[in-house]
């Protein structure tokens, strides 16, 4: 599959990226350089293989329900540009 | 034309937790911003999530409870999306493999109908943080704390038509997880809110309008009202010759009217793929069986048990299981006195009443069941009048450290019920209203109740005053 330029600048819309029209072409290429590679991976017969969400043949452990973080607002919010009356201040979201 | 509106709800429910989904911070209610967020709920470099295991249970109750299929392994998956009470800048949640699948829950409609509600899934996931953008002129405020506290969000088919039925099958799903103790169901706290898709079709159709998504509605009545403004909404521009965007809108409940929330102009793609955190969590049937033995009775079960067991109407039962600790407060007064029509009655009238006007939590009555029911006891034992057990119950209210029976003793309450002593009052009350016993005498029976009225005041309200209306009636005649 061939990522077009108006795929490539939807994508970078998601993830917030910048690119300049020149770059486009380029980093389309190889996005479908990658998709290549997955489609000749789909060749492969995987008949009868289980689909897995990890590669890790285990399951997860849990954490009893128990409250065990401590207020550690005033550390966090050293490295915060901007905080008031114990908020994180952001520019202004509209919607 | 005639229009049919076609709704389905998306319903989250806050699950009740000490600690959040995947970190260890509270989930207390009204904490000061950003004391009860980590640094896995900030999303700090580093930082991995480890899975609370009491969201599990109650996912798998809430399953069962709607005959629902629970997933013997179910994965979390990431929604990518971009906005500032996201700190990760993806939410965890259940895509492909959600805990539960399908099922359906009945509700009863006007007139005592049931309908079928289809359930399509119900998945776990963690909340954002909260956005203020009101309190600073140029900035949005960021609070965490409720980033990652545990959420189940249930999702049911397009099968309510109305805003009366969605609202029905939202406040069953309300009940059903409070029964359940899945959720605190504390409305007022966010412990459950609603997205409502709409979309309308001429009547009989088949195919789907365009649909809208109204977000984050947190009250039953907001509920109804956004419905129906949507569904106004979308007739107003469908018959005028417009269609219907797609699109998310907000209710806002100062104007009573859904507005659109800035459209994105592409559609929002969330790019979801599996969490790689975490692993699979699997469940087996032993785990399953183990919730089933816990779960408790279910408020339509209950229901139909305190209609037989209690002799009360349908109605009666069915108000009194509207919330489980009025249910049990209604059975422990019962313990103590057994005439279940009265015990429902003085529970659903005075005892609700009392609630709704102080805006108390159910779970807070001062009176003690077991004082109520010595009060009701000496009602049925004609110790009292119903007018002075209402008072009594005043006081108690204010005082629950009364005994009833100390009361009634200390502040002479008793009936009066013998005859003797009623006798000379009623003549006395006669002798003073000569003219209304002579409309008496020319058929005004009503007057009869004046009368009896003037003697429980006499009395101060401790005459029976079905006996006083005998007696009254038998001088006069």
């Amino acid at each position: 599959m061939k990522i077009e330029d108006y795929i490539v600048e939807n994508i970078a819309e998601l993830t917030q990226l910048k690119f300049s029209p020149g770059e486009l072409s380029s980093i389309g290429n190889k996005m479908s350089e990658i998709l290549e590679l997955v489609e000749d991976m789909q060749t492969v017969d995987t008949t009868g293989v289980e689909p897995m969400s990890n590669p890790l043949d285990a399951t997860q452990i849990l954490r009893p329900d128990i409250a065990t973080s401590e207020n550690r607002r005033d550390v966090y919010q050293r490295s915060a540009p901007e905080t008031r009356d114990g908020l994180y201040l952001v520019p202004k979201v509209i919607d | 034309m005639n229009w049919e509106a076609i709704i389905g709800l998306e319903i989250h429910v806050q699950l009740h937790t000490n600690s959040k989904i995947f970190s260890g911070a509270s989930t207390a209610f009204g904490a000061e911003p950003n004391t009860q967020a980590s640094a896995v709920d900030l999303g700090l470099p580093g930082v991995l999530p480890v899975v609370n295991e009491a969201v599990y249970p109650k996912a798998v109750a809430f399953g069962l409870s709607i005959g629902a299929d629970i997933s013997r392994l179910s994965v979390f998956d990431r929604k990518n999306y971009f906005y500032p009470d996201l700190p990760k800048g993806y939410q965890i949640t259940q895509m492909d493999k959600p805990i539960v699948l399908g099922g359906s829950v009945q509700i009863s409609l006007d007139g005592g109908t049931l309908k079928e509600i289809r359930i399509t899934r119900a998945h776990l996931e963690e909340d954002a943080g909260k956005s203020l953008h009101d309190e600073f002129p140029s900035n949005t405020g960021i609070d965490l704390n409720r980033a990652g506290i545990p959420l189940l969000e249930i999702v049911s088919e397009p099968d309510m038509r109305t805003a009366k039925e969605a609202v029905a099958y939202a406040r069953y799903i309300h009940q059903l997880v409070t029964y359940l103790g899945v959720s605190d169901g504390n409305m007022s706290e966010g412990s459950l809110r609603c997205d409502a898709n709409v979309s309308i079709r001429p009547m009989g159709g088949t195919k789907m309008g365009t649909r809208t998504e109204t977000k984050n509605v947190n009250s039953f009545k907001f509920l109804e009202n956004a419905i129906n403004f949507e569904i106004t909404r979308q007739r107003d521009v469908l018959e005028s010759g417009g269609h219907i965007i797609q699109e998310t809108r907000l209710y806002d409940p100062d104007r009573d009217e859904t507005r659109s929330m800035r459209s994105k102009e592409t559609a929002m793609d969330y790019r979801y793929f599996p969490e790689p955190d975490l692993l699979p969590i699997a469940i087996d049937d032993e785990y399953i069986l183990d919730i089933k033995s816990k779960m408790p009775e279910l408020p339509r079960e209950k229901s139909e048990r305190f209609e037989s067991d209690y002799e009360i109407s349908k109605a009666d039962a069915d108000i009194l299981v509207s919330d489980p600790a009025i249910a049990d407060y209604f059975e422990a007064v019962t313990k103590i006195c057994s005439d279940g029509k009265l015990v429902a009655n003085w529970v659903r009238v005075e005892l609700l009443g009392k609630i709704n006007k102080d805006s108390i939590e159910n779970k807070a009555i001062p009176v003690s069941a077991e004082e109520l029911g010595k009060l009701l006891n000496r009602i049925k034992d004609q110790t009292i009048s119903g007018k002075i057990a209402k008072d009594i119950l005043n006081i108690l209210w204010s005082s629950p450290m009364v005994n009833v029976d100390d009361y009634i003793n200390e502040n002479e309450l008793k009936q009066v019920s013998n005859t003797s002593s009623l006798e000379p009052l009623i003549e006395e009350v006669l002798k003073q209203n000569p003219k209304q016993v002579e409309q008496f005498r020319q058929g005004k029976t009503k007057v009869v109740g004046y009368f009896v009225g003037q003697i429980m005041e006499k009395t101060s309200g401790k005459a029976n005053p079905q006996q006083v209306n005998q007696l009254v009636l038998k001088k006069l005649t």
